[in-house]
């Protein structure tokens, strides 16, 4: 009876549990290296546009820069404002960051290559993005001052206007998939990447994720020259931390959906010999970078919306436009008898 | 009968917030995202600078005006320099005032180059400052090779300039005068046709043209809202009479044409700057009275009487008749003017300073009432505010 019970423990119940948590670490900690040397990549590359060096004193070129940053965050004093909801306070940066990373269970990497390859991936991923509005809004509120608060009202309202459109636009894929699954997803661009049938969607996503990770030129939670760093403003050390590297695994995972979607996710450019040769999981890691270089590069050309002008580009132009654009995708494909599976 | 009423929700903006460039404190009363009333609160930097120039010799009290707007030293020396030498008719050489004037607009261009990348700033847009400030060291290098100091020049002196211009400068200053328009349109391929900087800008901040005047405006402020005023042109001081330039003007008195004015006005003070290098003669730079600039190092070693000038002059500084003056110029940031009364002996009687920033900034609450925060950010980005010269 012994060896029965724990038989199937071991084999049906342990086992499994530590190879999920291996799993899980395989991805998670790689993403908080790359987020790490992201917010390095992104300072290069904003210096050498801004014609001046950027970090280059830790280590060469600065790479230990990233580290000394993070080393910096743990050793400070984590500041809690005695008018602040303490409990709501400390949660909010914990749930930016569980959020962020908690995505990434469904992204595929490569044919295969997924943590839980499950059928409503879709649904998945836009519910995750979704509910990190709730951290900013926590953050703003429990923060009890008056600039986070303004930050987490703004961010609120941007989040839940370009979450609408964003909406609209996987329908489309959808209708062309046929799947909420990722993976089909990916395996149905072999012949042609989403971007170029449905170009004028992938830009609407591709700006909704600007507005969706609160970056450039939609920043308006964080505003700089208006609301100081809007909801951070209160947060210090390691909880300004937690925030800090959710945005930068949130740009992560926005672009990690926007690649599934539309740039063919592990697929390569040609389904011809030399592309072949590279393994699929390095195309998937390139057009991510691509990506977070474009979002790099927008933050350092471009001035930032006012609140009004950026809801009026969320409700007037993007919801009405990405609306037409499913009829007009859903018509295409039933006229043309192109509907996948019927 | 209980009543609730909506209070609005009031935001401390400033003295420690990045858009108030320096110490601006700014009261604000917010319906939502809507400005109701903006109230500015002036003192933080105040440092009595009227007071302190009645107990120096009008020697001493030269560098205390470039710490007034420090981004633009020089023109606010000039405007001193010129009072002075109004009370004590003080010829000034030739060469010298071409090497004011020339310093003055490098002076323009070190302003404008800051007001045009931080409007840019204010408005989100990181690149346009870094790109400018290259340009600027640029410009405060030349200040150094002509007066020592980048930013503090203390160069200009009743009757001239300290010292003569160092070899090769005015070659060098030509070469970047060739180089910078380029510069200014690469600037603003980053700024002037960008959508989003123009939503930001356009029909932000309107000023009429009758209220440009009701509120004291001057500079660009104040041509912004059409009204081609320019101390240069309207009261020429030194050889600005000389110089073939254009006094650009807005047509609709919102932060983009005060922006596309300030450009180009950098253009136009280029233009000056060329000129000064072309026409400027040899000669002296400073007035040969010995009773107002000191003399040779060599003549001391010869010479009694000079021995005794200088002596004179570095302790108890010369004597400026009695009488008063109002003697303005037009710095970069608007009219800037020294009232400056003399009661006959080695210190100013008093010394009244006209910073123009000073009446731009009480008409904040005028300018931004009705608009969001983030146009109260623009708007003060607009008005060029410098609290060194507001608080004195």
């Amino acid at each position: 009876m012994v060896d029965g019970s724990s038989i199937g423990f071991w084999a049906g119940y342990a086992w499994p549990v530590i190879l999920i948590v291996l799993k899980v670490l395989a991805i998670v900690v790689p993403l908080l290296l790359l987020v790490a040397y992201m917010t390095l990549a992104e300072r290069k590359i904003m210096a050498a546009m801004q014609m001046r060096l950027g970090p280059n004193v830790v280590g060469p070129l600065g790479i230990w820069q990233a580290f000394a940053d993070g080393l910096k965050m743990i050793c400070k004093e984590t500041i809690i404002p005695t008018g602040s909801n303490k409990v709501v306070f400390l949660a909010a940066p914990l749930i930016t960051f569980v959020l962020a990373t908690l995505g990434w269970a469904v992204v595929p990497f490569d044919a295969g290559l997924v943590l839980a390859d499950i059928n409503v991936g879709v649904l998945f991923l836009f519910a995750i993005s979704s509910l990190g509005v709730y951290g900013i809004i926590m953050a703003g509120w429990a923060s009890n001052s008056r600039y986070p608060f303004l930050g987490a009202l703004r961010s609120a309202a941007q989040m839940v206007s370009y979450e609408v459109s964003m909406g609209f636009v996987i329908i489309t894929v959808l209708l062309a998939v046929g799947s909420l699954n990722l993976s089909d997803i990916v395996e149905s661009q072999r012949n042609i990447w989403f971007f170029i049938p449905l170009f004028p969607m992938f830009i609407i996503f591709f700006i909704s994720t600007l507005a969706e990770t609160n970056r450039h030129p939609f920043d308006l939670p964080e505003a700089e020259s208006e609301l100081v760093a809007g909801y951070q403003v209160e947060y210090s050390a390691m909880t300004f931390g937690l925030f800090f590297v959710g945005e930068y695994a949130n740009m992560f995972l926005m672009s990690a959906f926007t690649t599934v979607l539309f740039l063919g996710g592990w697929l390569p450019p040609f389904d011809i010999e030399p592309f072949t040769w590279i393994p699929g999981y390095i195309w998937f890691f390139l057009k991510v970078a691509f990506l977070l270089f474009v979002f790099v590069w927008i933050r350092a050309t471009l001035p930032r919306y006012r609140y009004d002008q950026l809801m009026r580009l969320g409700w007037k132009v993007f919801l009405p436009f990405s609306l037409l654009w499913v009829v007009i995708t859903a018509g295409a494909l039933i006229i043309f008898d192109w509907l996948p599976g019927a | 009968m209980a009543s609730s009423q909506i209070k609005s929700y009031t935001v401390n903006f400033g003295p420690q917030h990045p858009a108030t460039h320096g110490v601006l404190r700014l009261v604000m009363e917010l319906d939502g995202e809507i400005v109701e009333r903006a109230d500015p609160h002036i003192g933080l930097l105040h440092r009595g600078t009227e007071k302190l120039i009645e107990n120096k010799t009008y020697l001493q009290a030269i560098p205390y005006f470039d710490r007034l707007d420090y981004v633009s030293p020089l023109c606010q020396e000039h405007a001193f320099v010129l009072a002075v030498e109004k009370l004590a008719r003080i010829e000034v050489p030739i060469r010298a005032q071409y090497i004011r004037v020339l310093f003055s607009e490098i002076t323009r261009i070190l302003n404008h180059l800051l007001n045009v990348t931080t409007q840019g700033m204010d408005v989100g847009a990181m690149t346009p400052v870094l790109w400018g400030f290259e340009e600027r060291e640029k410009l405060m290098e030349f200040y150094e090779r002509a007066t020592g100091a980048r930013l503090h020049a203390n160069y200009f002196r009743p009757g001239g300039v300290h010292q003569d211009l160092p070899d090769n400068l005015l070659e060098d200053i030509s070469e970047f005068c060739e180089s910078f328009p380029s510069f200014v349109s690469k600037l603003e391929g980053l700024l002037t046709e960008n959508r989003i900087f123009k939503q930001r800008n356009v029909d932000i901040g309107v000023v009429s043209q009758d209220q440009a005047l009701a509120w004291g405006f001057s500079g660009p402020m104040l041509r912004g809202s059409g009204i081609a005023w320019d101390l240069r042109k309207a009261q020429p001081y030194d050889v600005y009479e000389r110089m073939n330039f254009d006094i650009p003007i807005g047509k609709n008195g919102d932060c983009y044409d005060r922006y596309l004015l300030r450009i180009e006005e950098m253009l136009q003070s280029i233009k000056i700057i060329n000129q000064c290098i072309e026409e400027m003669p040899l000669g002296a730079v400073i007035t040969d009275d010995r009773k107002y600039s000191p003399p040779l190092r060599s003549e001391m070693k010869q010479s009694m009487e000079a021995l005794i000038h200088h002596f004179k002059l570095y302790t108890e500084g010369f004597h400026v008749p009695a009488g008063e003056t109002y003697t303005a110029v037009e710095a970069p940031k608007g009219e800037f003017a020294v009232y400056l009364i003399s009661d006959g002996s080695n210190r100013p009687y008093r010394c009244k300073i006209r910073a123009p920033g000073f009446a731009h900034l009480q008409s904040l609450d005028m300018m931004t009432r009705g608009h969001m925060v983030a146009d109260a950010v623009a708007i003060i980005g607009t008005q060029d505010i410098v609290f060194g010269e507001i608080d004195r």
